[in-house]
């Protein structure tokens, strides 16, 4: 089986989701970027695992799904409480965490 | 007293466990004061009972020694020696004195007075823990355990700067105190080469011969810890800086008992376990010490700040013990060891008296005085007899032992003796020209209303003054434990007195 | 076991004592007297002020009367047995070094326990009235009795850093006694700068009592004069250079002089006690006492003898030009110390005549000062002899007694200062010549300012100032000085059979004839000429013209010159003072910029550096995002790099 195409994909979502997280200001845009990444590195672990003929590749994945599931749920609730008392959810208006 | 019973590990433990105990009493009230006091008198009462059972030539005394982190080869291994118990002594004399003449001293600091007076007796036991360990790693825990205490003294209690004074204190000290480390964990590497295994025993350390090049490396990070301990130029700066800003006890502490480890661990550790680097260093070292001497002398000529002054006297001072501990002869070496307790004394009066005169003007600027002799002629007779013992008038018990380092010195050289005997004009200089400005002359307006000293403070300074001039016309007590541990000291760096020139030309008169 | 000497001269005396046995009690007793009743004194506080200065008396008197058994007992002895110690207890030990308080007494010291209490008790009586309205006056004599007590440790000490226990107390005494108006800031500086160049000549005492030990392997004299004989030249000669400087100090003797004239700041009878009779002397004391060092160098004779030579002159001089009555006899004390350095320079054939001076000039100078005292005392304490004149008649008792003492310090026989000038410049003829060319010019400035002095103070018209009234002292004050005053005129009798020559011979050694090429009645003819012109020379310039009562501006060169004091200060100022305190400012500057400023500017460089590397953290998400990313990409290209290498 040529991994080739799968790879290429997996390199392709891993830039655009890379890009969207560095240059784009609304957190739930950067977040779902995160989220591209996540998937982009799941897309080649399967790839591996299938082209290697075991499953640690894809239990690999699944690992990586349950942690961006816990992810989207503090981050979510993060992003939440943000706009709530701030009114926006532009990750440059937060930073007070600095110096 | 038995032999078998621990008391040194009572008199170390005394005032540390009363320093807890007085953390558990009431915030406000003269309640932990009263106790602190009690505890501090109660382990000089102890350290007097020890002192009497010591019996002069007897080496190490009081020893305990019990396993206690095997791996390392360390021990908690305590035992005096003549240097060893003069400085305990030095510390728990001082430790009542500085309570009592610190009596409001701590109501003003950033925490409660009793946490202050907590604090003292916690550095009262860690000093003499540091006198009394007879293992390396023993001594260096207390070493830098030490300086917890000092860091919230300075920096809880005193002078606007206390925050930065502390701060400057404590990393200059534990810059040293790493160098030190290095050379500690190095003395654990050579000697588990050695047939005996790992160990930190000073007395085992001492037999094992490390090799020139070894024993140099490890020689110099213990002397550049000491100096800076000392303080010696050009390592001194932060003491002027620390006294500046802490309470007078707190300087007293620091400067008559703390830095007395530096000068302690230069006989203890330099000449004793690296007999062969001591000797090596011996010619930079006096350079350095005689430059502290002139140096720290003219410093304080040129201070208009009183504590700063003092401190800088003391550099002059801890100047004169360098030079003594390393021109390596009988002379030197009783003028240091008895220099290291005298100067605590003297240095000790200065500090509290000043203190007192700088508390009830509410200045610590020499050119704010004016006339104080007028409205306080006992005040004035203590600053006197304090600042005369300062620049060693004979007589006085300071004098003994600067005098002794000067033949030291003339014997091992005579042009180093002959800068040295400099400082003796530029004590008298600096010394009297603050007595000149602050308390004669016509009374100034700010200082007219200055009370005389209070029996408390009187009480405080007395016996310290009336062991000064004891102690200068009878100095035999001390000398007579200092001596024989001189004489160990020098047969470890193989170093023998030059017979006097003509001596044995003499057959009659010499020897009456 | 025993080497040849290294010297062919005589042999020094060796310091022998025989134990003091039950006068032992006496000796201690003479220095405990005193010294007790200074601690009562100055510990006892005003509870003691009623009596203070009865016992002040009473405690000095009383070491005179032991101080005349003591004398008279030795008188019994034979002169073989002068020599006697009393054992106290170590002082201090350090290896071989050892280091006792053993009392030495021998006619030496004999002669200056008389002088000590002796003139220490009549100007103690002075005080009482002297000081009779002082509020301070039992702290006075608190350190009047710290100072007898001091001095007498000084000269019974068996031991070189003994003597520097009383050297030092007496130093300080003086400093509490110049400094006892110490509101008044002249005093207090006067204080201070006595101290001080005291102690610039006790690094010769202390180098020297080290050089001693390293020689002779102690400083008692036991064993240095025991075995002096036997060291080299260099180190004799180095020894008697230190121990020239710490007298030197001591003594005001040039270059540590200019301190005495400032130390007239204390009250009077300090002056007449310290700082005339007692203190300044010490410096004589020590080259007398180590004869058996100074006997055996003659390059440090020489220079004792420049040294005495110099100041013999200089304290001659400034006498002259002083209008200040107590400055005037402080120069003058600095001129006859210089006669009794001068002596003791001269070696065996001059220490008895050191001492001589040194006892005739402790009588008839404190008779002196204490005579200035009376007249300040009747002149509302101005010192200025220009505001004096025709006080005979005012102060009959001060002026006759101060005549005397004026007759004996010119040398007009058959006062006492006739017979010891007189023996010093004949000895010094004997040995250069223009060494006793300087002691006869010498003598014959001291009659012309003594003699100006007389006539301001006692003759010539009235320059009083408005509101004063001259008055005799009261009884308390006027009889110490008719007893001074006795002892000025009858000091001679000391030399009746060359007494004090035989007396001190246990001490200095055999002493040496001198060969003086004429004989010693042409030689004292011809110095009471000098004198005799000294005095016409004053009596033609002060006493025959109006004394302005302003001291005139327009002065010779060599006026200005000597009322500054021969520039002494003004050298000191500009050589030593200003650049030593352009030094310290300098210093100072060094220490904070360079010595901490290493230290504080290593700390300010790690702040600095992390106070970059903190405006990394910016608090945007997308840098650290970034950050991120170039930390991966660095750290895949590294694990390429090392994969394909």
């Amino acid at each position: 089986m040529d991994v080739t195409p799968f790879i290429v994909l997996s390199a392709i979502l891993f830039t655009i989701g890379c890009v969207g997280v560095l240059t784009r200001r609304n957190a739930i845009v950067v977040f779902m970027c995160v989220e591209l990444m996540l998937n982009a590195s799941n897309l080649a672990l399967v790839t591996f695992s299938r082209a290697n003929g075991n499953l640690e590749g894809q239990i690999a994945a699944f690992f990586v799904m349950v942690v961006a599931a816990a992810e989207v749920v503090v981050g979510l609730a993060i992003i939440m409480t943000i706009f709530r008392t701030r009114r926006s959810a532009s990750v440059d208006d937060a930073s007070l965490l600095k110096y | 007293m038995s032999n078998d019973f621990p008391w040194l590990s009572v008199l170390l433990f005394l005032p540390l466990v009363g320093a807890v105990a007085v953390m558990f009493l009431p915030k406000e009230g003269p309640l932990a004061k009263q106790v602190a006091f009690g505890v501090s008198l109660l382990t000089l009462a102890l350290g007097i009972a020890i002192a009497i059972d010591y019996s002069p030539d007897g080496g190490t005394q009081f020893t305990e020694n019990v396993e206690w982190i095997k791996s390392f080869g360390a021990h908690y291994a305590l035992g005096v020696d003549g240097v060893g118990l003069t400085l305990v002594m030095l510390t728990v004399i001082l430790a009542p004195v500085v309570i009592l003449a610190s009596w409001n001293d701590g109501d003003a600091g950033r925490w409660s007075p009793r946490a202050f007076f907590a604090w003292m007796l916690a550095l009262e036991g860690l000093s003499i823990g540091v006198f009394a360990a007879t293992d390396v790693f023993l001594f260096y825990v207390f070493f830098e355990a030490t300086l917890i205490p000092v860091y919230f003294l300075v920096g809880g209690y005193g002078g606007p700067n206390r925050a930065r004074a502390a701060v400057k204190f404590l990393l200059y000290s534990l810059a040293g105190g790493l160098i030190m480390l290095a050379s500690v964990i190095g003395l654990y590497v050579e000697s588990a080469k050695t047939d005996g295994g790992a160990t930190y025993l000073v007395s085992e350390l001492a037999k094992i011969d490390f090799g020139t090049d070894v024993g140099r490396w490890l020689f110099l990070g213990f002397f550049v810890a000491f100096a800076i301990k000392a303080p010696m130029f050009p390592v001194h700066t932060w003491l002027p800086d620390t006294t500046e800003n802490a309470t007078p006890g707190t300087s007293v502490l620091l400067v008559s008992v703390l830095d007395k480890i530096g000068t302690f661990g230069m006989i203890r550790f330099c000449l004793e376990l690296f007999p062969e680097a001591s000797r090596w260093a011996t010619p930079v070292v006096v350079v350095l010490a005689v430059i502290s001497i002139v140096y720290g002398a003219l410093m304080a000529i040129g201070s208009d700040n009183i504590p700063r002054l003092i401190a800088y006297t003391s550099v002059s001072h801890f100047g004169f013990i360098v030079l003594g501990i390393f021109v390596m002869n009988s002379q030197g070496l009783s003028g240091a060891n008895l220099y290291m307790f005298n100067h605590g004394l003297s240095t000790a009066a200065l500090f509290l008296v000043t203190g007192f005169l700088i508390s009830r003007r509410g200045s610590a600027l020499i050119s704010d005085f004016g006339g104080v002799e007028k409205v306080a002629p006992v005040l004035a007779g203590f600053f006197l007899v304090a600042g005369l013992s300062s620049l060693s008038l004979p007589g006085l018990s300071p004098f003994v032992s600067e005098f002794l380092v000067i033949v030291g010195a003339f014997v091992h050289s005579k042009v180093a003796a002959a800068f040295a005997v400099s400082g003796i004009v530029l004590a008298a200089i600096y010394i009297l020209l603050m007595y000149q400005r602050t308390m004669t002359g016509p009374t100034r307006e700010e200082v007219a209303g200055l009370p005389d000293l209070r029996p408390r403070e009187v009480l405080a300074l007395a016996p310290v003054l009336v062991l000064v001039v004891v102690l200068g016309f009878f100095p035999k007590p001390l000398l007579s434990i200092i001596n024989p541990s001189v004489d160990h000291t020098l047969s470890k760096v193989d170093k023998h007195d030059p017979a006097p020139t003509v001596a044995e030309s003499t057959p009659e008169g010499a020897h009456e | 076991m025993s080497l040849t000497p290294l010297h062919d001269a005589a042999a020094v005396p060796a310091v022998h004592p025989t134990d003091a046995g039950s006068l032992g009690v006496l000796l201690l007793l003479v220095i405990g007297l005193p010294a007790l009743g200074a601690a009562v004194l100055l510990l006892g506080g005003r509870r003691t002020d009623k009596w203070g200065h009865l016992l002040g008396c009473a405690t000095v008197i009383g070491s005179l009367v032991l101080s005349l058994v003591l004398f008279f007992d030795l008188l019994g002895k034979d002169a073989g047995e002068r020599q006697l110690t009393q054992d106290t207890w170590t002082w201090f030990t350090a290896g071989s070094y050892k280091v006792t308080f053993d009392l030495l007494y021998d006619p030496l010291s004999a002669v200056f326990l008389l002088l000590i209490t002796g003139v220490g008790s009549l100007i103690h009586v002075y005080s009482v009235g002297y000081m009779a309205h002082d509020e301070r006056r039992r702290r006075f004599f608190g350190y009047l009795n710290l100072f007898v007590a001091a001095m007498l440790v000084l000269v019974l000490a068996g031991d070189y850093v003994g003597v520097f226990l009383g050297w030092e107390g007496v130093g300080l005494a003086s400093y509490l006694l110049i400094g006892f108006w110490q509101h008044k800031p002249s005093a207090a500086a006067a204080a201070k700068k006595a101290f001080v160049i005291n102690r610039v000549g006790d690094i010769g005492l202390s180098l020297g009592a080290a050089l001693i030990f390293v020689t002779f392997g102690s400083t008692s004299f036991t064993v240095v004069s025991a075995a002096s004989e036997h060291a080299g030249d260099g180190v004799l000669t180095a020894i008697g250079l230190l121990l020239l400087l710490a007298a030197c100090g001591k003594s005001a003797q040039f270059p540590l002089q200019t301190w005495l004239l400032d130390a007239m700041e204390g009250p009077t009878p300090v002056s007449a006690l310290i700082h005339a009779a007692t203190m300044v002397t010490a410096g004589v004391y020590l080259i007398v006492r180590s004869n058996f060092i100074f006997s055996l160098t003659e390059d440090a004779r020489t220079a004792v003898i420049v040294v005495g030579c110099i100041t013999l002159l200089m304290g001659a001089i400034i006498g002259c030009a002083k209008d200040d009555i107590k400055k005037a006899l402080a120069g003058s004390t600095m001129s006859q110390i210089g006669y009794m350095v001068l002596a003791a320079g001269l070696g065996p054939a001059g220490y008895a005549f050191a001492i001589f001076h040194l006892l005739t000039h402790g009588a008839f100078k404190a008779n002196m000062f204490l005579g200035a005292g009376s007249v300040m005392h009747g002149m509302d304490d101005d010192v200025n002899m220009r505001h004096y004149g025709a006080l005979q008649k005012a102060m009959p008792l001060t002026f006759a007694t101060f005549a005397v003492g004026y007759l004996a310090i010119i040398g007009v026989p058959p006062f006492a200062g006739f017979w010891s000038k007189d023996k010093i410049i004949e000895s010094a003829f004997a040995d250069n010549f223009v060494v006793g060319l300087c002691a006869l010019v010498g003598a014959g400035v001291t009659a012309f300012y003594m003699s100006r002095l007389m006539l301001l103070t006692f003759f010539t018209k009235k320059r009083w100032e408005k509101g004063v009234h001259p008055h005799e002292s009261p009884n308390v004050m006027t009889w110490p000085l008719i007893g001074l005053a006795v002892l000025s005129a009858a000091g001679g009798l000391l030399l009746v059979n060359d007494w004090i020559v035989d007396w001190l011979t246990p001490v200095v050694g055999e002493h040496a004839e001198e060969h003086l090429s004429v004989s010693p009645l042409v030689m004292s003819l011809i110095a009471l000429l000098v004198v005799a012109l000294g005095v016409l020379v004053a009596w033609v310039f002060v006493g025959q013209r109006d004394v302005p009562r302003e001291a005139p501006v327009k002065v010779s060169f060599v006026t200005r010159a000597a009322r500054a004091e021969l520039y002494g200060d003004a050298f000191n100022e500009e050589v030593i003072v200003k650049p030593g305190w352009s030094g310290v400012r300098g210093l100072a500057v060094f220490d904070r910029g360079f010595v901490d400023g290493i230290v504080e500017g290593t700390a300010a460089s790690f702040a600095g550096i992390s106070s970059r590397f903190r405006l990394a953290q910016n608090g945007f998400v997308r840098s650290y995002a970034l950050a991120l990313l170039a930390g991966a990409a660095m750290v895949l290209l590294a694990l390429l790099a090392v994969n394909f290498s």
